[in-house]
């Protein structure tokens, strides 16, 4: 996993609620056996007509907005647990999404990919949708060791929460495997005197 | 101090506690398929990593195979390798296998019960939401990304934060031709599509234990439909009765000890939820969902609403002209092109039964296209051992081989653009049943009538009709 640095960039809205991880992903495409490849096919119904023509009406088909922070209605992530919905994001270039709260299968893969899930109020998020809309040009940083999101042009940081063990991870590029690889040991002796072996 | 059940669950496979709050929590069984396990697969491989215990875990392929002809080669090259994957890395890592052509194939989290790989007090986990189903035995049960389904494999553990507990009380009985599918659809209706986000949710009261094991099933399986972690349900008699004598199941003396601890796994009289909400199973009516989550669900017989609940506007309109519907109308007499019976929600005997006893004798309607797809090899030999294939084919229904099928249209099982579908699976998402398709969700009952009339008509007054001229069918139909 990359380490995630501080982050400047502009931010595309996408003001959809309950934003399920079928129109982030559609399951026709969840055929391969390898991770990478999966930006293409990031919102694909949404973004291409059937015979794969972009819909302009789309935002990532619209050139005013750009960037590596997806801004997007509560409820983000919703529905299947497939982690390729993360990888399309990644891959799509994507490395931050900001929403009032999300999916928890979906949180748990974000962070598990290098994609913070950034999670404000309704009335934050609603705010930022509204500035980016207004001016697409309006670029944002985030700083995760402090957890702070500056918006320079309200002269304005919001603070946001994360769990602290997963901040490290992100971080530093650590992932859980190398953790719990370690406690292998301790694992062994709770096998030997747990309640019920099934 | 007095605990939920989740609670006792949870602490029996606390390994360790790290600063922050996150538990290293152990894991009894692991259940793959071919989507979400190959990447997994080669993270191990990337990082000369074995199966930490490679007999805790099962195999199926099912999300992505054809419901035509499974005895030949997969047709389609993609799916085909995928599946070929999971028969490769199941035999290089000695993990076992009910891929196609097994005499117990099907949907995993069908087989999973079945075989009694499935046992309360357990903690079971799949990259797939849909785990939640196995918490039907008083399991904590729950769906993984592919990134933890390598850390299973790796630890048999996971980091994890303990969830927030939610009870949701159904007092009273189910009306008749209210089914365990109808239950979950209107406890979501009234919750939302994220109500039950963070928490993990045990179903209690009268209308939930008087649900049989597959009802169960359904009603856990749709937990994550509103957010949730999981869902649960606190093991009893139904469910020993269920799981006795099941391949996997304990024997003999291992049998009596374990029930000894599974009538311990119940939340303690004086527990405390960090929330509790109290239905009546008599305000439950058939249900049917009119939009694109499974939240927006309605009494069938109810018009769609005119607006949309509080919180949910940005998504009311886009769902009605997805779908083709004005708010404020009724459903009734809508014409209906396809109807799919099948899914992890819907796919077992018990449902199959249902759809028999309602279509024995009555004729599909000739616009309609109605697929019925068991969950696993066994419910398709049991159906075909009952003569229930006899009595869906008389009536035009088409039963298949087993797998996810047009749940999510994986594989060649797909609806058409704007063709409407009523659907006994689990999610109504934009597409999720083919670009363009629109679904509505219902229980097997409610597929079986609109497959016989070709439009959605109200339950009760066809069973009222059906009481009167076929006792015997509609009471088995209500049951």
């Amino acid at each position: 996993m990359e380490k995630f640095e501080i982050l400047r960039s502009g931010a595309v809205p996408l003001p959809i609620e309950n934003v399920d991880t079928d129109q982030i992903i559609p399951a026709r495409f969840l055929k391969a056996t390898s991770r990478e490849g999966f930006g293409e096919n990031l919102f694909r119904d949404w973004r291409y007509t059937a015979d794969g023509q972009p819909r302009p009406d789309f935002v990532l088909n619209n050139a005013r907005y750009s960037g590596q922070i997806l801004l997007a209605g509560k409820n983000f992530g919703c529905g299947s647990s497939r982690e390729h919905a993360a990888w399309a994001l990644y891959d799509a270039g994507f490395r931050v999404v900001i929403s009032s709260y999300f999916a928890d299968i979906f949180r748990g893969n974000a962070l598990n990919n290098g994609l913070l899930p950034l999670q404000v109020s309704e009335e934050v998020l609603q705010r930022l949708l509204a500035e980016v809309e207004r001016e697409p040009g309006t670029g944002f940083i985030v700083d995760l060791a402090a957890q702070q999101l500056y918006v320079p042009v309200w002269e304005q940081s919001i603070g946001f929460d994360i769990d602290p063990y997963k901040k490290e991870c992100l971080l530093n590029g650590y992932d859980d495997i190398d953790f719990l690889v370690n406690q292998k040991e301790a694992i062994a002796a709770y096998e030997k005197q747990r309640v019920w072996a099934y | 101090m007095p605990k939920t059940l989740v609670d006792k669950i949870w602490d029996a496979h606390v390994v360790s506690s790290i600063a922050g709050g996150q538990d290293v929590f152990y894991i009894d069984r692991h259940l793959i398929h071919e989507v979400t396990s190959p990447q997994a697969f080669d993270e191990l491989e990337a990082r000369g990593l074995p199966l930490f215990r490679r007999e805790q875990i099962v195999a199926t392929a099912d999300h992505n195979v054809p419901t035509r002809n499974q005895h030949l080669p997969i047709e389609e090259p993609l799916s085909r390798s995928q599946v070929d994957k999971l028969t490769e890395n199941c035999r290089k890592y000695g993990v076992e296998l009910y891929g196609l052509g097994h005499q117990r194939q099907g949907i995993v989290h069908v087989i999973g019960p079945e075989l009694g790989l499935t046992q309360p007090g357990m903690s079971i986990v799949c990259g797939d939401s849909h785990t939640s189903t196995h918490g039907a035995f008083g399991a904590i049960a729950f769906g993984i990304g592919t990134s933890q389904v390598a850390q299973v494999m790796a630890s048999q553990c996971l980091l994890l934060s303990r969830p927030r507990r939610m009870r949701i009380t159904v007092d009273g009985q189910l009306r008749p031709g209210v089914t365990a599918k109808d239950l979950i659809l209107y406890i979501i209706a009234q919750l939302g599509t994220g109500g039950a986000t963070g928490y993990f949710v045990e179903y209690a009261g009268e209308a939930v234990r008087s649900l049989t094991m597959e009802g169960r099933m359904t009603v856990c399986n749709m937990s994550i439909e509103m957010g949730a972690r999981g869902g649960l349900i606190a093991p009893d008699e139904t469910t020993f009765a269920y799981l006795q004598g099941r391949p996997h199941a304990p024997q003999g003396a291992r049998w009596e000890q374990a029930v000894a601890y599974w009538q311990t796994l119940y939340s303690d009289a004086d527990a405390t939820f960090d929330a509790e909400i109290r239905y009546d199973a008599a305000d439950i009516r058939p249900m049917i969902t009119y939009g694109t989550n499974p939240g927006m669900g309605i009494a069938l017989s109810a018009p769609i609403p005119l607006t949309a609940a509080e919180g949910e506007e940005t998504g009311f309109g886009k769902a009605l002209q997805y779908m083709g519907f004005q708010p404020g109308e009724s459903l009734l007499g809508k014409q209906i092109s396809h109807v799919f019976i099948g899914s992890c929600t819907n796919s077992r005997i018990e449902d199959l039964r249902a759809v028999a006893a309602y279509v024995r004798g009555k004729q599909k309607a000739p616009h309609v296209e109605a697929i019925i797809v068991p969950g696993s090899k066994a419910v398709e030999q049991q159906a075909r051992a009952e003569g229930i294939d006899q009595v869906l084919a008389a009536a035009g229904f088409e039963l298949r081989e087993p797998g996810c099928s047009a749940c999510l249209a994986m594989n060649e099982d797909k609806i058409p653009a704007g063709a409407y579908c009523v659907s006994t699976s689990n999610r109504n998402f934009e597409g999720r049943q083919g670009p363009g398709a629109r679904t509505l969700l219902a229980s097997p009952l409610v597929a079986a009538i609109t497959a016989v009339e070709g439009r959605l008509v109200d339950v009760a007054a066809v069973l009222e009709t059906a009481s009167a001229t076929q006792p015997e069918a509609a009471l088995a139909a209500s049951a």
